[in-house]
């Protein structure tokens, strides 16, 4: 029997762009800001985990920490990089072996958009010679079939955008923050039709850290945490459409992300309509709008409802993406799973100022996708 | 003006009507783009129907970064020497869905599930590359 496990620290280092911090001093900051949140030293810390995608070795911080000797693994998993630190300290902690673990994650990326080599995901050269190697065009290609099969209008992928820079607004770690008007977001250039430039997130910088700790050791430390109810990493099953595919199969397959999705919720023993609070993938609009349904919470087609009444804001049903998401906040690859379980801790809390949920939230679902076609779910309980 | 290049010589046959090349695996599932090195063992080439159906379909408005090869990449160039283009997916029935650039159309032209064509389009000022375009809007 596996021990639970608890995440008693959280800490940030606000997103988007810091010219003077190096993408690991971003981490190192939230690490230290996690540490003071749960009353800790370094010296306290027993095992590690982080990464980040294009800014260096997680394990170099322990220069800057402090050269404790502690066990600290590097992971890359591309956007899932967060979520699979956070799985790996999860582990670690409830096999016993350790009773307070990091998991951390950083990232500080150029600006535009990603461009990716064909050659690193085993694809020939004319794919990206041609420009056909875009993760932008994937997303635009499965959300405009989804608009045609579905009934979704141009209009609700502009609303997710609106309700993004909205709750950015009021979110101290988020990039842009301030309001944009849905004519704005609609009429702004095109990117990749239907989606425009206010539509998609912008690869960005910052950093976090969560401290992970065992029950025995939570109580000894009289600190008040949240429980990790069940973390799901999937990746792609067979016949699936991801990104970076120039061949899809005619038999339509299933879906790393229900995949996840399902194995979360069996963990954790409830439903999507028991979930409070949720930070769904939106490195754009159509994204979110996609996983809503890829993640159980409503049927195919129900965005178009559930964006017109604002079941997804902040005082709706289901707030969604409550900090503004990767549309608000950027994407820094390495630290943008670990974003959203730092948001969804501080909603728990009862910590998020402003853009705290007003449903007294006792779970809260966080979902990461990416290339090559994995996704990391997490449930937390309080 | 010179003869343009296949952007890849193994990417389409050299057929008078040529068909895009994927491959067939032993069971019988045929992928596309055709594998390469170990992968494509016991992998039999395959010539892709050079006709099939619109599955869904974007536009590429900005610049693509490196490796891009297509107009505004050069060292000369920028953003504004760039052109737009079309790009989609086309499902060619009982095999394959492929990525494709998407040629003589309009983004309003377009459709879920219309009828779409093989065809050879200029690339850049050396290469050719493979499009597929509204059935019956050829030369």
């Amino acid at each position: 029997m596996s021990e639970n496990v608890y995440i008693i620290g959280a800490g940030i280092h606000p997103f988007g762009r810091t010219d003077a911090r190096s993408g690991r001093e971003q981490g190192v900051y939230a690490v230290r800001e996690a540490m003071a949140d749960a009353g800790l030293e370094w010296s306290d810390i027993e095992c590690a985990y982080g990464g980040s995608a294009a800014a260096g070795n997680a394990d170099i911080m322990v220069n800057e920490l402090g050269l404790t000797s502690l066990p600290f693994t590097n992971v890359a998993n591309g956007c899932a990089t967060g979520g699979s630190a956070l799985a790996s300290a999860q582990m670690a902690i409830a096999s016993g072996m350790y009773d307070l673990a990091l998991a951390t994650g950083f990232d500080k990326h150029p600006r535009g958009s990603f461009n990716a080599s064909p050659a690193d995901y085993g694809l020939p050269e004319w794919y990206g010679q041609t420009g056909m190697m875009l993760t932008t065009q994937f997303f635009a290609l499965k959300i405009q079939r989804y608009m045609q099969l579905h009934g979704i209008s141009r209009t609700t992928l502009g609303r997710v955008a609106e309700k993004a820079f909205r709750n950015g607004a009021k979110t101290p770690h988020a990039w842009r923050r301030s309001e944009i008007d849905l004519d704005t977001i609609m009429n702004a250039p095109m990117i990749n039709d239907p989606l425009t430039k206010f539509m998609f997130c912008s690869p960005a910088e910052g950093g976090v850290a969560l401290i992970l700790a065992s029950e025995k050791k939570m109580k000894e430390l009289g600190a008040h945490g949240v429980k990790i109810a069940k973390i799901a990493v999937k990746t792609r099953p067979p016949d699936s459409f991801e990104v970076f595919q120039a061949g899809v199969s005619v038999k339509e397959g299933g879906k790393p992300t229900v995949l996840a999705s399902q194995a979360a919720f069996e963990g954790a023993g409830i439903g999507p309509q028991d979930i409070d609070v949720a930070q769904l993938q939106d490195t754009e609009s159509g994204a979110e709008i996609m996983h809503m349904a890829e993640n159980g919470f409503c049927a195919d087609g129900d965005q178009e409802k559930w964006l017109a009444e604002g079941v997804t804001e902040i005082d709706g049903k289901l707030p969604v993406n409550t900090d503004g998401g990767c549309l608000a906040c950027g994407e820094p690859i390495g630290a943008s799973g670990l974003r959203q379980v730092y948001e969804n801790v501080e909603q728990l809390r009862g910590r998020a100022g402003e853009r705290q949920v007003p449903n007294d939230p006792k779970t809260a679902y966080s979902h990461v996708y990416g290339a090559p076609g994995l996704s990391a779910v997490a449930i937390l309980e309080r | 003006m010179a003869v343009l290049a296949p952007i890849d010589s193994k990417l389409w046959s050299d057929d008078a009507e040529p068909h895009l090349m994927g491959g067939r695996k032993p069971d019988g599932q045929i992928v596309f783009p055709m594998p390469q090195g170990d992968a494509a063992q016991d992998v039999e080439p395959y010539k892709l129907s050079r006709h099939g159906k619109l599955w869904s379909w974007t536009s590429q408005d900005f610049l693509p970064k490196t490796p891009y090869e297509g107009r505004g990449s050069g060292p000369e160039e920028g953003p504004p020497d760039f052109v737009p283009f079309l790009l989609g997916y086309v499902e060619l029935p009982g095999e394959v869905i492929v990525e494709t650039y998407i040629a003589h159309a309009k983004l309003d032209d377009l459709t879920l599930g219309m009828d779409m064509e093989f065809c050879i389009v200029p690339f850049n000022d050396t290469h050719t590359t493979f499009a597929y375009r509204p059935a019956g809007t050829g030369a």
